[in-house]
């Protein structure tokens, strides 16, 4: 069983209405841009279940576009976080969808676009209380949550590649704490997700694309 | 290190060490988290000026919430106590304003510290600053008045739950007043097994209790039941301050209040199909 926390009890401190509506949508976001490296032009919500039927009431909406802006669960800038959308220059739009009932009953899948037309799309879920996971990234099943510094390494299925990352990791003295590989199928795209608890050092992307299986690096602190 | 799974263990700690429920919780933190009593001493004098400026505010400008269906109770209320006609006497009735004007804040889209979640985040800030105004409790008692409910909450959350759609209201107002029954008892000088047995306490009493919120919202009925949780709270932190015990531990509550929660239809754990959401006039913001 995890670690609960005393500030997971008398916690988050957040803007309201709701833990799971509107910090946990927040969350996602906020994962979902720590994961996207570059400027992001456009995004795309779409929103299934509890999501799709109460975004308005419940300021998912604003909690998402604010998280996609770097926006803490607890930053006010969430009210108008369309307005400073919209000065950063950032288009958003929100698609609620009820006819995919097959998915947890808070899930959002975010389509981000950036400046240089790369397209990422990650899909992540809101369990309560503020705690999230994201379970997709493009088109391949994952799961995390964001609680422990991760890096996510998006490789081609390969032998060797997974060798690779564990030493870099050890050469610059990295303690895993979880490491799990999800693919597509044989021999295509797969992701690794390594997580720790210390932070992780920054050149961890240079070391790891030495290798021509991997495409790329991405480094989520807390 | 410290650490404890159930009720029983926490009070062994306590009688072991000779310290309250609230220094255990602290003393857990700092070894589980592995960081400084210092900050999260500061960490939880953060979420405790959160949950004063977020009792405050409504009083002076109430704001409409987003589905429009709260706003402007706390200020109603504050006048009364202020021309000396409140009903309830003035700690049960600061303890109510309170907990209804956080209810307003943050259905608002404004800052407030879930306890143990945003839905009942009244009911705990409610009764303890009513309590702090009355007694002239210091930021310190209050702080580790704070930690005292954590600990409480904590034992919710791992041995049954706090989402309303997993056990309903009482899983989240009840857990709520439990909290803020315990902390109360050791801010007024109990014993350990008094806070523990006002926590058992509401729970009996609120045990059952349906989430049925209108229109799906975090608005209505929630912020009549963190009220109606400040009162449960003072009652029972009240009949355990006499000496009162319980026969049924919070333990066994806990056990019971999930069993119970996870027998409660679908419709009636926030889903908003039935209850006071199927209502006539609540199903007029039903979702078509």
């Amino acid at each position: 069983m995890s670690f609960i926390s005393v500030f997971d009890v008398i916690g988050p401190n957040m803007v309201g209405p709701s833990s799971s509506h509107t910090a946990g949508a927040c969350a996602i976001a906020c994962l979902a841009r720590k994961m996207n490296n570059g400027t992001l032009k456009d995004v795309t919500f779409t929103l299934y279940g509890s999501f799709a039927k109460t975004y308005r009431g419940h300021g998912t909406d604003r909690a998402l576009l604010g998280g996609i802006m770097g926006f803490a669960t607890d930053d006010i800038r969430i009210r108008d976080s369309f307005a400073i959308a919209e000065d950063q220059g950032i288009t958003f739009t929100f698609i609620p969808n009820d006819t995919d009932t097959d998915v947890h009953p808070n899930t959002v899948d975010i389509r981000m676009e950036n400046a240089d037309g790369r397209v990422m799309t990650v899909r992540g879920e809101s369990t309560g209380g503020g705690k999230v996971r994201i379970v997709r990234i493009n088109q391949v099943q994952v799961d995390f949550t964001g609680e422990f510094n991760a890096v996510i390494i998006i490789q081609q299925d390969r032998p060797g590649v997974a060798a690779h990352i564990t030493k870099c990791l050890s050469d610059l003295g990295v303690n895993i704490a979880f490491m799990r590989i999800f693919r597509e199928s044989k021999g295509e795209t797969a992701y690794t997700i390594v997580e720790s608890d210390e932070r992780l050092p920054d050149d961890i992307p240079l070391r790891l694309t030495v290798n021509p299986h991997i495409h790329d690096v991405m480094l989520i602190q807390n | 290190m410290t650490d404890f799974k159930n009720a029983e263990e926490l009070l062994e700690l306590c009688g072991h060490r000779q310290q309250p429920i609230s220094e255990i919780m602290k003393q857990r933190e700092c070894d589980l988290a592995e960081v400084p009593m210092t900050q999260v001493h500061e960490r939880m004098a953060l979420a405790l000026e959160i949950m004063r400026q977020s009792a405050s505010a409504p009083l002076r400008s109430p704001v409409r919430s987003m589905g429009g269906l709260i706003g402007g109770q706390a200020r109603l209320l504050h006048g009364r106590l202020e021309s000396n006609s409140a009903v309830c006497g003035s700690v049960l009735t600061r303890g109510i304003i309170y907990a209804m004007a956080v209810l307003e804040v943050n259905a608002s889209m404004g800052v407030i510290v879930a306890a143990p979640t945003a839905g009942s985040s009244g009911i705990v800030p409610g009764l303890l600053l009513s309590l702090q105004e009355t007694y002239a409790f210091s930021d310190e008692q209050m702080i580790n008045s704070l930690f005292n409910a954590g600990a409480i909450g904590y034992l919710a959350m791992r041995n049954a739950t706090v989402a309303g759609a997993v056990g309903g209201c009482q899983a989240e107002a009840g857990v709520a007043a439990a909290m803020a029954a315990s902390a109360a008892v050791e801010l007024m000088g109990g014993t350990p097994q008094q806070s523990l047995d006002a926590a058992s306490t509401v729970l009996i009493n609120m045990l059952g209790l349906v989430c049925d919120p209108v229109g799906g919202l975090v608005e209505y009925p929630c912020q009549n039941r963190n009220a109606a949780g400040v009162a449960n709270a003072l009652t029972a932190a009240e009949i355990a301050l006499a000496g009162i015990r319980q026969m049924i531990s919070f333990d066994e509550m806990l056990d019971t209040m999930y069993h119970v929660g996870k027998r409660i239809p679908y419709e009636l754990r926030e889903t908003a199909l039935g209850g006071c959401a199927a209502t006539p006039s609540g199903c007029k913001f039903c979702h078509t």
